[in-house]
Parts: C-alpha cells; structure tokens; sequence
C-alpha cells in the first residue's frame, strides 16, 4: 500500500505504515529523539489525514516489526479474534474513531469487540482522538478482574500501597504501609519494589506483607516487584507469593534487555496459578510499561513510541493480569518533555489499554528533570478519574524515597475519590468500613492512638508505638 | 467493636496519631490533612523540597570555584565541555551529553602520554550540579589518602554538561587503564545532592552500563566518603587484577558495612 496525502500543492509521502504511524503522533521528545516524528506541523496533520483514510483491514497485513523477527508480532497477529473483529473490519481508522465516539459502541460491544482489535488499531485511532476522546471512549470500556477482592468495577478507585524503604527495612516498610492502610490506600495490592534482589531478604519481605494481610484480615493482595526469575525462584521455596510482577515492553528485543520472554511469563503465570491463594478471582499477574523503554532498549525498529507501548499491552493482555499500569513520565524527558506531553501520553496509554480489555492503572508521576510539577499531576490524575481509571498509586507524601521520583499519594486517592464520587474495591471498602477507617459516605475518619492496628503489629515491628 | 477504634470528632487539621512512627523511614507519613487534603505546612514544604531538586538539575555549576578546591589536594585539572551547548538541549539529547566536544578532543589527544594513566577522575556535572558542588571534594581527598603508591593518575577531567559515557571517551583519549566518573545522579525529593561513581576498565567510546560498576548515593545522609572511597580503590584494585569492570565484577567490599550506615537510625538507637 502507498501512504501519501496531498494539501493543495504540497504531496507528502510517507514510506509504510509505521511512517505515518510515527509522524502522525503528537509531538514528544522521545519521538524527536528517535528520529521518526514529523518534521512540520503540516507534516503531521497530513499523516493524520493519510492515516483516518487506511482501513483496519491494513493492520492485518502489514506489521510494524518483522513477523518473523519478533514473537511480539506474531503473539498479536496469531491470536488476532476474526470473529471478534468482524463488526469492525469495513471501517478504516477515522471511521473506527466515529464507531468508537458513536452510542453504537457501548460497554458490551466494546467488550465484545476487544479481542479483534490489535495494539497498532488502538494506537492509530488514538492518534486521532482529542483528549476528551480518550476519556470519552475509555469511560466506556470495563475491566474487571478479581484476586482477594474486585478490581475495576464502575464507580470505583483502586490504590497500590508502594511503602518502598531505600534498603527495605522492614520497619520502615511497615511504618509506611499502616500510614496508607489508615488513609484508605492498599485496595489493588500492596506492592514493594525493593531494593534488594537476594532471595532470602526478598522472601523476608514477601512473609512481612503476607502477615500483615492476614493479622487484619485485609482483603487485598501483596506483590513484590522483583525479576519474574527471582519471583519463580521465591515460589519454589515457598514463599506466600500472591501477584507476580514483570516490567514488559512492546519488541521482543526490548523485552529480552529486561532479561525476559513471553515463555518465561507463562511460566510464572502458571506457578502463581497453582498456589491458588486468590478468594473471589485467580487473576495472578501485574505488569508494568511505560513510552520509551524500547528506545532506550535500542529496541523500537523505527516504531514511535506510543504504538510500541499499546504492543506491550497485547503482551500483558495474553496473560490475564490482575493490574497492569503505565508509568508515565518516570523514564525522564528525553522521552516526555513536559507536563503537557505527560499528560497527553497517560491519556493514550489509559484509552489504549483498556480497548484492549486490560484493567489499566496508572503511575501518575514525574522525574524532578522533567519540566513538571504537582499541577500537572493533579491535572492528569483527575483527567483520568473522569476516564474511569482502574487504579493509581499511593506513596506516603508523593514522595518515593526509593525510586527518586513523585508519584501519586494517599492523599491525591482520598481527593480523587472525594471529587468524583469514586469508591475502593467493594471487599476494601466493607473492611474500611469495619475499621472505621472510613464511614459510609467514604470519608476518611480521624483515628484515636489506640486504634488496634496502632497497637498490633506483627512481631512487634513497630513496637516503639 | 474495640473502643478505641471509634472515629474521633473531625476537626480542621486532623493531625495523625502516629508521628513516631517517623523514626523509622524517612518517607513522608503521619502528614495530618485537611478534609482529606494536604495541610498548608505539608505543600509548602514538598514544595520547597521540589524547588531545591529542580535547581540542583538547572542551577549551573561553577567549574572555576571547582578547579581550585581540587588543585588545592595538589591535582592539575583541565576543563571541557560535552556536545550539549546548554542545558535545555542536554536534557533533551543524551547522546550529546555523552560525545566530547571537538576542540576538546583535540586537546585532550595533545595531552596523552605515552606510559598509560592507571586510574584517571573524571568529575562531570551530570543531573545534580549541587552534588558535586558539595562532595566531589570530600570525595577525592579520601580517594587521595588512600591512593595505591605504586599507581598513577592524570589530571581531573571536569566537565559541563556531561553523561556517564563521555568519560570512556576521555579516558580513552588520555591513555588511562582505569577511569572513575564522579557525577551529579537524577536528584530525588528528599536527595537533591546524590553523587554517583562509575568505574570502566579499559575505557572506549562505545562502552555500555554493563562494562561499568556503580556506587551511588555517595553524601553524608547516604554512602560516606570514606566509605565510598575505599569501596571505589577495592574495586579499581580487583579490576586492575581481572581486567575487567562491570557485571563480571561482582562487588564484594564492606558492602555489609555500608548497608548498615544508610540505615536511618532512630532516635536514641545505638549504631
């Protein structure tokens, strides 16, 4: 197929479908640093013109990275749904986001239509769409999913409870894991990325968060976000492993720089499976991605970033996750210049993920190189609340001492959910409730020092209390 | 129910009731709120930390100044500036910030030596000019007193505007076995002055992460100077003897001891 549009005098050409993809792309520096983004402004609103006329039909035919070069493609292309696809396949790209705006395409269609639409439709729809489109369409899409309790029901807000500590003292940890649990935080999983990968202090921590769920009866699920080998290695010993995490990325040569394929992701998925330790869901698995991994892998074959990230999803989606969240403007800003470029990218990815049927959260955050601050976020948090957002992150003040970046806090959740009418996970929020954490109409209550969860701590942790 | 479980009256400023908690990390908890919002003392004081990162990443550091304190612990130093002109371009370019600037390649190659330099220091700006503006100094007089006699070093290299893999080209021009990259890390909220340390073995253009062994977080709240000294002259020392750095030099200094001093204490804990 020949790519090229025309406005009045000036004819632009675009070499293959990636071309267009790329340049159609609103501007970002990792794009510009890549080499693939357009050169004019005009330039870009041709490719997006050329792109709103080329049927879906197309992406069938043509792969952005070589079939026969990268298991990614051939995951996405081999287990393409055609039945699925069929109430889509006349329409080309513009049509779809029409289809997509339209009341036709409510949440069971969308749903119905999910297995049919591969991660570069997604991406080249989105390239389409406003930002208001993004959160109009991704509003009607739902994910849910279930371990120890449900994820992704409408109306809902889910929170990972990060408590990461610099050298994984496991006191620290505690101190910032009962500071979310009494703001409200922890519904998705509480989630540790260590800083450590030794396997018996990675088992310390995996008993730690393990004890803490059970003395309080919490119905949530714990993770700690190691390599998935070290992972595998964890359950061989036993230890009480409930999610297993795994950074992926959208190449199969960016995945292998994480040291990982998609036969090492079954073979963890089936691990975890086994232990049987979810309640109301099996779902096992927690991925994270974020635009520019695979360029800074070396890996993205002259695809734009936004569109190697979507493929990620078609590897996260293969799976069956519980949780799977962008980390959006944690790489820095030679990818994500700005506040506005962040925001714009957190959009697509949230719209992109959940078409594809993931239960998508996001890591709403920045570096301290960016040039962005709390607005931004607060911005772009709410902008996703409004989108239906699965689930963002809670780190005591913004602040990750561990990771060196801003995040999301307890704080900004209890807004979120305060100013959209947003409530935890129903099983969350009924322990909440019996906690008197929090009261029925979802405000968090003052807590007396003599709260029991003040006082009892596993193995005295925190005994100086 | 537990009667000490029963929510209290809200008032304003609901502060938390477990403020001790925070001698165990130093992440922010026990915040108090307003509603469910930050109170006024919390945002302006994320705020002020926010601000102090952001001038370590833009604030330009004063190479002179630099220069001097370095020569007065009796090294020569010599200047240079990567292909980043500025730091706009130097954030958005990470290849520039890695590619030495032509003139200076040329009078780095006039200054090469025959006999090879053991271990040449490089000290770049990187993200945190405010990191070596405080703790390159510190950092070299320990590398100094416990320098191997038998082992040689050229100038300090200092350069604007640089990224790690700039200082494998440097090392490579001036002939030096060894090269130690002293530069500012990515500044955190509460770390606005990391310094990091990057030792290469046989360093040239082209070299990546994993030919490289890291020590980070050196400052006085994190890994200490001498500490961090000695760990940088144990692995020089064993890289010298392997010929190698990076992932094939697996770190087997006082990491235990090390580990124990980035332990925040609490208050009247004995260390």
């Amino acid at each position: 197929m020949k790519y090229s549009h025309s406005v009045g005098q000036v004819h632009y050409t675009f070499t293959d479908l990636k071309d267009v993809l790329a340049k159609a792309t609103p501007a970002r520096s990792g794009d510009y640093l890549a080499g693939v983004a357009a050169e004019t402004y005009a330039e870009r609103m041709a490719a997006r013109m050329c792109l709103a006329d080329i049927p879906l039909r197309q992406f069938l035919q043509e792969a952005v990275v070589p079939y026969e070069e990268d298991e990614v493609t051939r995951l996405i292309m081999d287990t393409h749904d055609a039945t699925a696809f069929a109430e889509i396949s006349h329409l080309t790209v513009g049509g779809f986001r029409d289809w997509l705006l339209s009341d036709i395409a409510d949440s069971v269609t969308l749903k119905r239509v999910a297995a049919g639409i591969t991660p570069e439709m997604a991406a080249a729809v989105s390239k389409l769409m406003r930002n208001q489109d993004l959160i109009l369409v991704a509003r009607k899409c739902h994910v849910t999913t279930a371990f120890r309790n449900t994820i992704g029901l409408p109306g809902r807000l889910s929170v990972r409870l990060q408590p990461n500590h610099p050298t994984d003292d496991a006191r620290g940890i505690a101190a910032s894991m009962l500071d979310g649990l009494l703001y409200g935080s922890g519904d998705a999983v509480i989630g540790i990325n260590p800083a450590t990968d030794s396997i018996p202090a990675l088992m310390d921590l995996y008993y730690l968060v393990d004890e803490v769920i059970n003395q309080y009866g919490i119905p949530t699920q714990s993770c700690v976000l190691t390599h998935v080998t070290n992972q595998i290695q964890v359950m061989e010993k036993g230890a009480p492993v409930d999610l297993v995490f795994q950074s992926i990325a959208g190449t199969e040569k960016a995945n292998q720089s994480f040291g990982i394929n998609l036969g090492i992701l079954q073979e963890a998925h089936d691990a975890a499976q086994a232990l049987k330790r979810g309640t109301v869901g099996n779902n096992v698995m927690y991925f994270e991605t974020g635009q520019g991994s695979a360029l800074s892998a070396n890996a993205n074959f002259g695809v734009d970033q936004q569109t190697v990230e979507a493929r990620a999803y078609a590897v996260a989606r293969r799976f069956s996750p519980l949780l799977s969240n962008t980390v959006v403007g944690f790489i820095g800003p030679e990818y994500l210049y700005d506040g506005k470029q962040i925001i714009r990218a957190g959009l697509e990815d949230h719209f992109c993920g959940k078409l594809l049927g993931l239960p998508l959260g996001c890591d709403v955050c920045y570096t301290n190189h960016a040039e962005a601050d709390q607005d931004d976020m607060d911005t772009l948090m709410t902008l996703l609340g409004a989108a239906g957002l699965t689930f963002i992150m809670g780190i005591p003040g913004a602040d990750d001492i561990m990771l060196n970046y801003q995040t999301t806090s307890f704080h900004d959740a209890l807004y979120l959910r305060k100013v959209l009418g947003l409530k935890p996970a129903p099983e969350f929020e009924q322990w909440l409730m019996k906690m008197n954490i929090m009261d029925a109409q979802g405000l968090v209550q003052p807590v007396r020092t003599g709260h029991h969860m003040l006082q009892n701590m596993p193995k005295n942790l925190l005994s100086a209390a | 129910m537990k009667e000490n479980d029963q929510p209290l009256k809200p008032e304003a400023l609901a502060d938390d009731p477990w403020q001790q908690l925070k001698g165990f990390t130093r992440a922010r908890i026990a915040l108090g709120r307003v509603g469910s919002s930050l109170p006024t003392r919390e945002v302006l004081d994320f705020g002020m930390s926010h601000a102090m990162a952001r001038d370590a990443v833009h604030l330009a550091l004063d190479m002179d100044q630099l220069a001097a304190g370095i020569a007065e612990l009796g090294y020569d130093t010599v200047q240079v500036h990567s292909c980043a002109p500025d730091r706009a371009t130097y954030l958005l370019r990470p290849d520039l910030g890695r590619r030495l600037s032509e003139a200076d390649s040329e009078k780095l190659l006039a200054m090469r030596s025959a006999s090879p330099i053991d271990l040449l220091i490089v000290v770049g700006d990187g993200l945190s000019s405010l990191a070596v503006e405080r703790h390159v100094h510190g950092l070299l007089a320990e590398i100094k007193a416990i320098f191997p006699p038998d082992w040689s070093t050229g100038p300090v290299v200092l350069v604007r505007q640089a990224r790690v893999a700039i200082a494998d080209t440097i090392g490579e021009l001036l002939n030096a076995r060894m090269v130690a990259m002293l530069i500012g890390e990515r500044p955190g909220l509460s770390s606005p002055d990391s310094l990091g340390v990057y030792l290469t073995y046989d360093p040239r253009t082209g070299r990546n992460d994993a030919d490289r062994n890291c020590i980070s977080n050196v400052r006085p709240e994190g890994l200490m100077y001498a500490a961090a000294a000695r760990k940088l002259l144990w692995l020089a020392r064993e890289s010298m003897r392997l010929k190698l750095s990076g992932v094939a030099l697996k770190d087997e200094s006082d990491a235990v001891e090390i580990e124990v001093q980035a332990v925040p204490r609490l208050p009247g804990e004995s260390a």
